[in-house]
């Protein structure tokens, strides 16, 4: 605060620029958050190589360190998680790459594909269809839920964020905030408060398969991801409609100039998003069968997170940071809490997931692929 | 700014003023001639009627009509319920009768037109009700809309079957609409007279229980028991006079309140400040009086809504003036809960040096100064979108440290601490939750306290460099501020402020859990002060008495305790529409209305299409 102005000339590297008191708690913050992180992670490759060496017990004398096997099942789960991660990640990346603020709603709308499927699978094991087709119903509810949770986002977009294009950016995320609390208590009132479940799924998919003892589930998951994400990329990156979509990514104006029809265009990114979402949230149901109306808050959240992390507004970095969140929070506080001899780790799964947000943000705000961001929110 | 501009520029419309009051009749309309009664925009009406009606079926299916229906308004006449199912034919009807009103563009008279509008608008709102149920009579969705109930059947038919219910909600739409179009042709004068008698008995009508309850403090429930029914509500007589008396007050009153508030603002100097300081003498007064009167519940919802003006009053400093959006704020009322707990509780866990409570309020500060300090200097130089959301991972986090196994050796886990002493305050009075009035006065004495900093600070060069940062950071840190540290100081205060809310929060309940402490907290108290008005000190109680008082906060019942399990979906739907109506507030800062509206001010604002509402609110 007293030194003034920044140094002219050629800039100096970052961490050797230290100008304000804050600055200097930054560096002593991050300093301390890797020396944390490599102490953690030191400790527990101590206790891999020898659970009694002495600096595996220094911190915790009760680690035990993980078997192969724990540590392969935690990291599949993270990566079954991350890619549901992701795909919702896919849908705040987009709209932030072409309006520029966070649609913190966009966790809601995952929701909403969650609680269609739940309705729709239900439906259909009353008739019985679920039992005897299920990849066939599968497909129904997919499709019904993408509807379902496009059109929120859509409906979204007319009613609370168009007409507040062009207003201070944190004035469309307050009202994001409001219609997330909407949806979220929609859903209360509507549908009742208590958790609801998905009907049984086959054998096939909750039994381990002998390919690296996976749970059908999460094969399942894996595997509907990644061709929602090639399928996500053919659109925006080969297709004309995509090429507005960047275009209009890239500069609004510009692109209007060029005869993209901009409203049409940010409808058609909610409405992909939304699709997105509403595929994540059948995912999710098949794996952990069981949704709230609260389930979209966290996993929104982290799904921002990996959207930040991934660098936002790039769709690749999307679904790379929606892995690395997912497989950070699920191995993360074994690896390195764990070994610290923080007790009752897997209660702060959550608390992981937000730090490394935090630590994100702190280390390298554009995140690992670089952020690609509307001529004017570049900073 | 424009020529449309009726006569009296001054302020921005009252707050009850929505769309149906923004002088719509006035101006150099009354030359032109009435359009023909049925050339409509249909397609129009269509469309609102289409948005309408799936608005009365979601308020249906919401269960709010049966719930609230326990709520009497007016005995035997009309309930809360049935109140809320003519809200949207009216809005719809008067919002069809609205003319855009553009320079250069002829308009016409309203007349009959705007009621015949109003009313097909209205019953195709209605007809939703009346396509609900048909629905509800041959479909079973009971599976996944858990209200999808013959009660609900029974309640929209009067009990008389479903052709019934068709008729009589198309008639009461169409009604209903043709009254609020009717609103359009009224002249200004009587509308005004009209809304301050509807304002008055509803008005009348959720404050009952606040009302009788003083009623009986001061020895007068033979007058009570006159207006309201025994079983809730008002009773026709006493509606009638209500009205009757309301209607003649606004009539006798009609622009005189106004140019009084006018005359106050008029004058300057220290004739100004001794206007104010009357004011604010009197206010105080009242407060100090009135809880003298009222019994445990009236005091409770008092200290509930003090409570939450010493939060809000505390996020107005980090919103509302240095543009700082925290998301979890809820961390600082948490953290200020768990020590004063820890500082003040013999059952505290680990430590427990059992200090008096004023005494312990010092290490709270001090702590939660420290936490702010922590939690703010990574974050404060992050662009505003990602910084509201990193401010709510470390609310989210905070909580879960305070329910972790790791910490709970600490503050207890999921159990919490429990059986923490009241606020003794230098051995005059015991503060605990079996005695809500003295909770008050602690609160009153903090609230007048953080109301005392905050206009010092609003004025001080602090607070100006926080609007300078607030409308334009760059510009600011080329003016000399250094825009970190500011923030930062912003950050720490608002901390400060909300935990002196926490620390009396745990001496009134006696106990503190993670789960008091959830982030939709947070949310209720933006919501709380984007309602009141970021920015202004009086805009942000204002919004804890309405919101907080009538619907009640996240945990704490309000007056229309009816409405708890709707709080929530109306403080979502209340952000939102403010964001897009109103995001100035209920009572807007001055400076801030300027900011929000700043293209309105620069562009001239009818190039750009704007309504004259619109307009009248971007007037400085």
């Amino acid at each position: 605060m007293d030194e003034g102005a920044p140094p002219s000339g050629a800039p100096r590297p970052r961490l050797l620029r230290p100008r304000t008191r804050v600055d200097w708690f930054l560096t002593v913050i991050r300093v301390a958050v890797l020396i944390v992180l490599a102490v953690g992670f030191m400790a527990f490759i101590a206790q891999e190589i020898n659970p009694d060496n002495p600096f595996a017990r220094w911190a915790n004398p009760d680690a035990t360190g993980l078997t192969g096997a724990q540590f392969r099942g935690l990291v599949i789960s993270g990566i079954a998680q991350g890619s549901m991660y992701g795909l919702i990640a896919l849908g705040y990346s987009m709209v932030y790459g072409v309006l520029g603020f966070i649609n913190f709603a966009h966790g809601e709308v995952f929701m909403v594909g969650a609680m269609t499927g739940m309705i729709t699978s239900n439906k259909l094991a009353d008739v019985g269809l679920w039992e005897s087709n299920f990849i066939g119903s599968l497909v129904f509810i997919v499709v019904v839920s993408i509807i379902v949770s496009s059109l929120t986002a859509v409906v979204m977009e007319r009613v609370a964020y168009r007409p507040l294009r062009g207003a201070p950016r944190l004035i469309p995320l307050i009202t994001s905030i409001g219609v997330s609390f909407f949806l979220q208590n929609a859903s209360v009132v509507l549908l009742g408060p208590a958790s609801k479940s998905y009907p049984n799924v086959p054998d096939w998919v909750k039994a381990k398969h002998t390919f690296l003892q996976i749970e059908g589930a999460k094969i399942l998951v894996i595997v509907v991801a990644a061709l929602s994400m090639a399928a996500l990329w053919y659109y925006v990156d080969r297709t004309k409609t995509g090429k507005a979509m960047r275009a209009v990514a890239e500069d609004a104006e510009i692109a209007s100039l060029m005869g993209i029809d901009v409203n049409r265009t940010i409808v058609k990114v909610f409405a992909v998003g939304g699709a997105m979402a509403g595929m994540a949230g059948i995912l999710w149901g098949i794996l952990f069968r069981s949704v709230i109306h609260t389930t979209g808050f966290l996993p929104g959240i982290k799904a921002f997170s990996a959207a930040v992390v991934g660098g936002i507004g790039h769709l690749g970095g999307a679904m790379a940071g929606g892995l690395s969140i997912g497989v950070a929070e699920s191995v993360g506080p074994l690896l390195i809490l764990e070994p610290l001899g923080v007790s009752g780790v897997s209660q702060l799964r959550d608390a992981v997931a937000f730090s490394m947000l935090i630590i994100v943000l702190l280390v390298r705000p554009a995140g690992l692929f670089g952020e690609r961001l509307p001529a004017e929110d570049r900073a | 700014m424009s020529l449309t501009t009726p006569s009296e520029p001054g302020p921005p419309p009252a707050p009850e003023a929505g769309p149906s009051a923004g002088g719509a009749a006035n101006g150099p309309s009354n030359d032109a001639p009435p359009r023909p009664p049925f050339a409509q925009d249909w397609r129009r009406i269509a469309r609102m009627g289409a948005i309408g009606a799936i608005g009365q079926i979601f308020i249906s299916l919401s269960n709010m009509p049966v719930k609230l229906d326990g709520r009497a308004i007016i005995e035997g006449v009309l309930s809360l319920g049935y109140l809320s199912l003519v809200v949207l034919p009216l809005a719809a009807g008067s919002r069809v009768g609205h003319q855009l009103r553009r320079e250069g563009v002829p308009f016409h008279r309203p007349g009959a037109h705007e009621v015949i509008g109003g009313a097909a608008c209205g019953a195709l709102v209605g007809g939703g009700l009346s396509l609900l149920a048909i629905l509800i009579a041959n479909f079973d969705l009971r599976e996944p809309l858990v209200n999808w109930s013959p009660i609900l059947a029974d309640l929209l038919a009067f009990n008389r079957g479903t052709a019934f219910a068709v008729l009589i909600w198309l008639a009461i739409g169409a009604a209903v609409g043709a009254a609020g179009g009717l609103l359009r042709v009224v002249p200004p004068a009587a509308r005004r007279v009209l809304s301050t008698m509807v304002l008055t008995l509803f008005g009348a009508a959720v404050l009952e229980s606040l009302t009788t309850d003083l009623a009986e403090g001061m020895g007068i429930e033979g007058l009570i028991e006159w207006f309201y029914a025994p079983r809730g509500g008002l009773t026709i007589t006493g509606a009638i006079a209500l009205a009757a008396g309301s209607g003649v007050l606004a009539f006798v009153a009609r622009g005189r309140v106004k140019g009084a508030k006018a005359r106050i603002d008029a004058l300057e100097g220290p004739a100004r400040n001794r206007a104010h300081l009357g004011l604010i003498m009197a206010t105080a007064a009242v407060l100090v009086i009135l809880p003298m009167f009222a019994g445990k519940l009236t005091n409770e919802l008092l200290a509930n809504v003090g409570l939450f003006v010493l939060l809000a009053l505390g996020l107005n400093i980090v919103v509302g003036l240095a543009g700082i959006l925290d998301l979890g704020y809820v961390a600082f009322f948490a953290v200020g809960s768990y020590s004063a707990a820890v500082l003040t509780a013999a059952t505290s866990p680990k430590i427990h040096p059992e200090l008096p409570w004023f005494v312990a309020l010092i290490g709270v500060v001090v702590l939660t100064g420290l936490v702010g300090l922590f939690i703010g200097a990574p974050v404060i130089r992050m662009r505003g979108d990602y910084l509201a959301i990193v401010t709510l991972g470390f609310g989210e986090i905070i909580r879960l440290l305070f329910l972790s196994d790791w910490l709970s050796g600490w503050f207890g886990g999921s159990q919490g601490i429990t059986n923490i002493p009241g606020a003794e305050i230098f051995g005059l009075a015991e503060v605990a939750g079996t005695d809500p009035r003295s909770v008050f006065y602690l609160v009153l004495a903090f609230c007048a306290i953080a109301i005392y900093v905050s206009w010092r600070l609003e004025r001080s060069r602090i607070g100006r460099a926080w609007m300078a940062v607030r409308e334009d950071e760059t510009v600011a840190e080329a003016m000399g501020i250094n825009t970190v540290n500011v923030k930062l100081l912003a950050f720490v205060v608002g901390a400060v402020l909300g935990s002196f809310s926490g620390a009396i929060f745990s001496a009134k309940v006696g106990s503190v859990f993670p789960a008091s402490f959830l982030i939709l907290v947070s949310i209720v108290i933006l919501v709380v002060v984007i309602f009141g008005g970021m920015g202004n000190i009086v805009g942000v109680i204002a919004g804890s008495a309405v919101l907080i008082g009538v619907l009640g906060g996240p945990k704490q019942p309000g007056l229309l305790a009816e409405f708890s399990e709707f709080k929530l979906l109306i403080y979502g739907a209340l952000l939102v529409w403010m964001m897009l109506a109103r995001p100035e507030g209920l009572i807007p800062s001055v400076r801030r209305t300027r900011e929000l509206h700043q293209e309105e001010l620069a562009q001239d604002a009818w190039l750009r299409g704007q309504t004259e509402d619109e307009q009248d609110e971007g007037q400085p």
